[in-house]
């Protein structure tokens, strides 16, 4: 019964924030092919490191993840993109 | 069955813009003798590499595209690998997608250019 007058009341509901739902920004933007010469482009899915991102950060599709790790190795190669760096960002 | 290949070689930063022409022409020649068709051809000039590769930190950039038999990637590979103007090389087939990706951005480009051009011409 004691605990009954402790209950805070909150006028307005509590914002509990809701993780935004991910999504593969290549399906929902028709993207088919991956182009390994934009660097530019491929550096929204590596870490400042140079390190590529996992798919649960980026919310990538599988199929698309698959393509996305093998265009920035091609970057790499071209040395487009670094193996390794501090600051790339 | 002829397929869509793209290839891309960077040259050393030592060549003068003559020599660097030469070896481009090189391999042009090369590749349409071996009877590839060229559907596209660009020069990204000397960039900056991310990486120093042989102790190089820049590299005249230079990419073909082309329509040929697969035997004869291997062949242009060994050319890349006996010419020591080139450091560093990659050859990819394209598949349906590529294709329809490349050719659009030459679109793009050459809308893009034309438009330059205009401006030009107006300013």
């Amino acid at each position: 019964m004691a605990q009954q007058g402790n209950d805070i009341r909150y006028l307005t509901p509590i914002n509990i924030e809701t993780k935004k739902k991910k999504y593969c920004r290549f399906k929902k933007a028709r993207i088919k092919y991956i182009d390994y010469k934009d660097a530019e482009f491929l550096l929204k899915f590596v870490n400042d490191q140079g390190k590529i991102l996992p798919r649960r950060i980026t919310g990538t599709s599988t199929k698309f993840q698959k393509k996305i790790s093998r265009a920035i190795k091609r970057a790499r190669h071209l040395a487009l993109l670094p193996f390794v760096t501090d600051l790339l960002k | 069955m002829a397929r869509r290949y793209e290839t891309v070689f960077i040259m050393t930063p030592v060549l003068s813009d003559d020599q660097a022409k030469e070896t481009v022409q090189k391999f042009k020649k090369f590749l349409t003798e071996k009877g590839a068709e060229i559907k596209h051809e660009e020069s990204w000039g000397l960039k900056k590499l991310a990486y120093p590769i042989q102790k190089k930190t820049t590299g005249f950039y230079h990419l073909f595209e082309f329509e040929a038999e697969g035997s004869i990637v291997s062949e242009l590979e060994v050319n890349y690998k006996r010419d020591e103007r080139v450091i560093r090389y990659l050859t990819v087939s394209l598949d349906k997608y590529g294709v329809e990706f490349v050719e659009k951005r030459r679109k793009l480009k050459s809308e893009k250019v034309k438009e330059d051009g205009k401006k030009e011409t107006e300013v």
